[in-house]
C-alpha cells in the first residue's frame, strides 16, 4: 500500500545575512493511509515547519535543501508553484489554527466550498452544491441545507472549524496536514473536533498529520507519535509507548513536565534551560545541555534515529553509550 | 470580615458591561440599550496563604473576577474586601498576566520595569536601594542582578514570565492574581515557572486567586477550585474532592472532556453543544441546554447555591445525581 506521506530526510534552510539557518535536518516520517501521525514539540522545534514544507508554502527565503516528500507515492518536493497549487486540495488538505483566518470573509462558506469542490472534480454548480451540504452534514454542522448561505463570522469558533475541515476534505485528499487544529478552541470543542477528525479520518481513509504542541491531544488522537526538537525528529513511534515508555530524555522531560490530571505531585519534573535558537545549536546532539544522562559523546557525536523500544530515538544511549 | 483567616472575601460580585450601540444607531433603529451581565452573584473566599482556582472556558467571566478583584473594573454591584496585611493596611494586590509579550514595556529596561512599583509607591528612599531590591528580586525569581539592564526582547518567554512574577513580587504583596499565567508558554517552560510560583508561595507566605482553563494546572497549583460558567459559579470545593467527586453535571463533563496523557483513549461522555452567548444566556439554569440531565424544570427554574456533601457548594437541582 503507497504511503500518504513519505518525508525522506527533509532538510530546510534560511539564508540570512548572518549564515545559513538549518530550521530542519534530516526529518523522516511517514503517515499510512488511515492513519493519525501526531507531531509533537515546543514553539520552534520545526513541527509546523515540517507542516509547510510538505504543503509547499514554506516563506521566502526558507527552501528545501535536501531529501524528498512523497504524497500518496508522487513526489511533490520538487514541484513549480503553479503545479504544486494542484496538489494542494487534491492530494493534500490542510487545517490550521485560527478558522476565522483560513476562511475568506467576503464569501458565504457554500461559495468557499463549492468553489473548492469544482476546481478539483468535475462536478457542477448545482451538484457541488450538493456535495457542499453533504460535507456539511458529515462534519456535523446542523441545519446544513440552511447554513450553507451563512457568511464565517455567522459561525461560532467551534462551528468555523468544522467549516475548515469540510473544506480540507472537499477535494478527497489523501493527507491532511492538521496544524493545533483545536488550539484555539475551548476543551469542550475541542474533544468534539479531535473525535470527529478521527472519524473522518478513518472514513475516508486518509491520513492525518496532526500538528500540536499538546500532547494530551496527541494522546488521544494520534496511533503514532514523532518528537521533534530543534529541527529534528528525536523519536518517533505508537502514542502508547512513547508516553508511557519515552526512550528519548527529551521526551522523558517532557512527560514528567505535563501536570497530570490522576494524582497531584509536590513538584513538576522540569527541564532546565530553554530549547536552543536555530543560529545557537551545540555542537554534537542538540538537546546535550539540557540533558540529565549527556556524556563526553554527547558532545561531539550527533545522534540519528535508531530501533529503541517499540519505536526508534535519536539518543546515543540506544547507539553505543554517551561515554 | 467573616473569618481572620481568609486574605479575601468576595461577596455577591456582579458586573455588566454596556454593550449598546452607539445613541444614534439607538435612536434610528429603535434598538433598546443592551447589558452583559459578565460576572453575577460571584461568592468566594480565599484563605491566607491557600491558593483558589477559577477555571472555565472562554467567556465564562473568569478573567473579569481577576480584574475586579485587582481593581482594574469597578463591581456593579457587591463587595470586594481584603484582610489586612502585616501592617494593617488592606492588602496589596498584584496581577500576573498571560501574554509576557504584551504585559512587559518593549521599551523599557527590565531593571526599570521591576522597579516601577517600588517607585511609584516609594517603598525604597534612594536609588541604590531600588536597585538592590531589583536585583533581590530577580534572584528570586531564577535571574541574574546583570539581567536589569536587558531589554525583554532578549529573553525568551519563560524568562519573560518570570520579569512579570519579579514586577508583581517587587511591592512585595501578600496577595498575587495569576490570570492564565502559563498559558503562552511551552509544557516544559510551564513546569518550570509552577515549580517557581509553588516555591515562592511557601517561601514569602503568598496568596495566589488562579486564573486558568487547564484543569490539569488547576490540580497542580490549587487548595480550592471554583468551577465558573457563564458568569456564575457552579460547584466550588476542594481540590481532591472536586476531582474525586464532581457535583454539577458541568465540572463532570469538564473533567471527562479534557485530554489527559496517561489516560488517553477513555470512555468520555463528549459535552454537545457549545457555550452560549452571555448577551442572552438560556433561562433557568445556563447550563440546561448542554445538560445530559436537564428537565423541563431547569429550563425554568434558576438553581439556588446548597452545600456539597464533603464541603463546598454546588449550584444544580439534580447534584450529585447519575448522569
Amino acid at each position: 500500500m503507497t504511503k500518504a506521506l513519505d518525508v525522506r530526510d527533509l532538510s530546510v534552510e534560511f539564508p540570512t545575512r548572518h549564515g545559513v539557518l538549518n530550521a530542519l535536518s534530516d526529518v523522516s516520517l511517514t503517515v499510512n493511509q488511515g492513519e493519525i501521525l501526531g507531531v509533537v514539540g515546543e514553539s520552534g522545534a520545526g513541527k509546523s515547519m515540517t507542516g509547510m514544507s510538505v504543503l509547499g508554502l514554506l516563506e521566502p527565503p526558507g527552501r528545501i535543501s535536501g531529501g524528498e516528500i512523497r504524497i500518496a507515492g508522487e513526489r511533490t518536493d520538487n514541484l513549480s508553484e503553479k503545479e504544486m497549487a494542484k496538489v494542494r486540495g487534491r492530494l493534500v488538505g490542510a487545517i490550521f489554527q485560527d478558522p476565522l483566518t483560513s476562511l475568506n470573509p467576503l464569501f458565504s462558506v457554500g461559495q468557499q466550498l463549492v468553489e473548492t469542490i469544482r476546481l478539483h472534480t468535475d462536478l457542477d454548480r448545482v451538484g457541488g452544491r450538493r456535495r457542499a451540504v453533504e460535507l456539511l452534514k458529515q462534519v456535523g454542522i446542523p441545519g446544513a441545507e440552511e447554513r450553507i448561505d451563512h457568511y464565517p463570522h455567522q459561525f461560532s469558533g467551534g462551528m468555523r472549524q468544522r467549516v475548515v475541515i469540510a473544506l480540507a476534505l472537499a477535494g478527497n485528499p489523501k493527507l491532511i496536514i492538521a496544524d493545533e487544529p483545536t488550539t484555539a478552541l475551548d476543551v469542550s470543542i475541542q474533544a468534539q473536533i479531535t473525535a470527529l477528525l478521527k472519524t473522518l479520518c478513518r472514513e475516508h481513509g486518509a491520513g492525518v498529520m496532526l500538528v500540536t504542541h499538546d500532547m494530551g491531544v496527541i494522546a488521544e488522537t494520534a496511533d503514532r507519535v514523532a518528537v521533534m526538537y530543534a529541527g529534528r525528529v528525536v523519536e518517533i513511534g505508537p502514542v502508547d509507548e512513547v508516553v508511557n515508555r519515552p526512550q528519548h530524555p527529551y521526551t522523558r522531560g517532557l512527560m514528567g513536565s505535563i501536570p497530570a490530571l490522576g494524582a497531584r505531585v509536590e513538584r513538576l519534573a522540569q527541564i532546565d534551560g530553554a530549547m536552543p535558537r536555530l543560529n545557537a545549536i551545540p555542537p554534537g546532539c542538540a538537546f546535550n545541555p539540557r540533558c540529565p544522562d549527556a556524556g563526553p559523546r554527547c558532545r561531539e557525536l550527533r545522534p540519528s534515529l535508531v530501533p529503541a523500544g517499540a519505536g526508534s530515538a535519536a539518543c546515543l544511549i540506544h547507539d553505543g553509550g554517551v561515554a | 470580615m467573616r473569618s481572620p483567616d481568609n486574605a479575601l472575601e468576595v461577596d455577591q460580585l456582579t458586573r455588566t458591561f454596556d454593550v449598546s450601540a452607539p445613541w444614534l444607531n439607538r435612536v434610528l433603529e429603535r434598538k433598546p440599550k443592551r447589558y452583559l451581565r459578565a460576572v453575577q452573584d460571584v461568592t468566594f473566599t480565599v484563605g491566607r496563604g491557600k491558593c483558589l482556582a477559577l477555571v472555565g472556558e472562554s467567556g465564562c467571566g473568569k478573567s473579569t473576577v481577576a480584574r475586579l478583584v485587582t481593581g482594574l473594573y469597578a463591581p456593579t454591584e457587591g463587595s470586594i474586601v481584603f484582610a489586612p496585611d502585616r501592617n494593617g493596611a488592606p492588602m496589596e494586590a498584584q496581577m500576573i498576566f498571560q501574554d509576557p509579550h504584551a504585559s512587559l514595556n518593549p521599551r523599557w529596561r527590565v531593571g526599570d520595569i521591576i522597579a516601577e512599583p517600588i517607585r511609584e509607591f516609594g517603598l525604597r528612599d534612594s536609588d541604590e536601594a531600588t536597585n538592590a531590591r531589583v536585583a533581590e528580586v530577580l534572584k528570586i525569581v531564577g535571574l541574574s542582578p546583570d539581567d536589569a539592564g536587558r531589554y525583554p526582547h532578549e529573553f525568551s518567554g519563560g524568562q519573560r514570565q518570570r520579569i512579570s512574577i519579579a514586577r508583581a513580587l517587587a511591592s512585595e504583596p501578600e496577595f498575587l492574581v495569576c490570570d492564565e499565567p502559563t498559558s503562552a508558554l511551552d509544557v516544559s517552560v510551564q513546569a518550570q515557572i509552577l515549580n517557581l510560583m509553588r516555591r515562592l508561595q511557601d517561601e514569602l507566605g503568598l496568596t495566589y486567586l488562579f486564573i486558568s482553563h487547564n484543569l490539569a494546572v488547576v490540580r497542580h497549583m490549587a487548595d480550592r477550585i471554583a468551577v465558573m460558567y457563564l458568569g456564575r459559579i457552579v460547584e466550588e470545593a476542594e481540590t481532591e474532592a472536586l476531582f474525586a467527586n464532581p457535583q454539577h453535571p458541568y465540572t463532570r463533563l469538564l473533567l471527562q472532556t479534557i485530554p489527559d496523557v496517561r489516560a488517553p483513549n477513555r470512555t468520555r461522555a463528549l459535552m454537545g453543544g457549545e457555550p452560549p452567548s452571555p448577551l442572552n444566556p438560556p433561562a433557568g439554569c445556563a447550563f440546561h441546554p448542554r445538560c445530559p440531565m436537564a428537565t423541563e424544570r431547569c429550563g425554568r427554574e434558576a438553581p439556588s447555591v446548597r452545600p456539597r456533601p464533603e464541603g463546598g457548594r454546588v449550584a444544580c437541582h439534580y447534584a450529585g445525581d447519575s448522569l
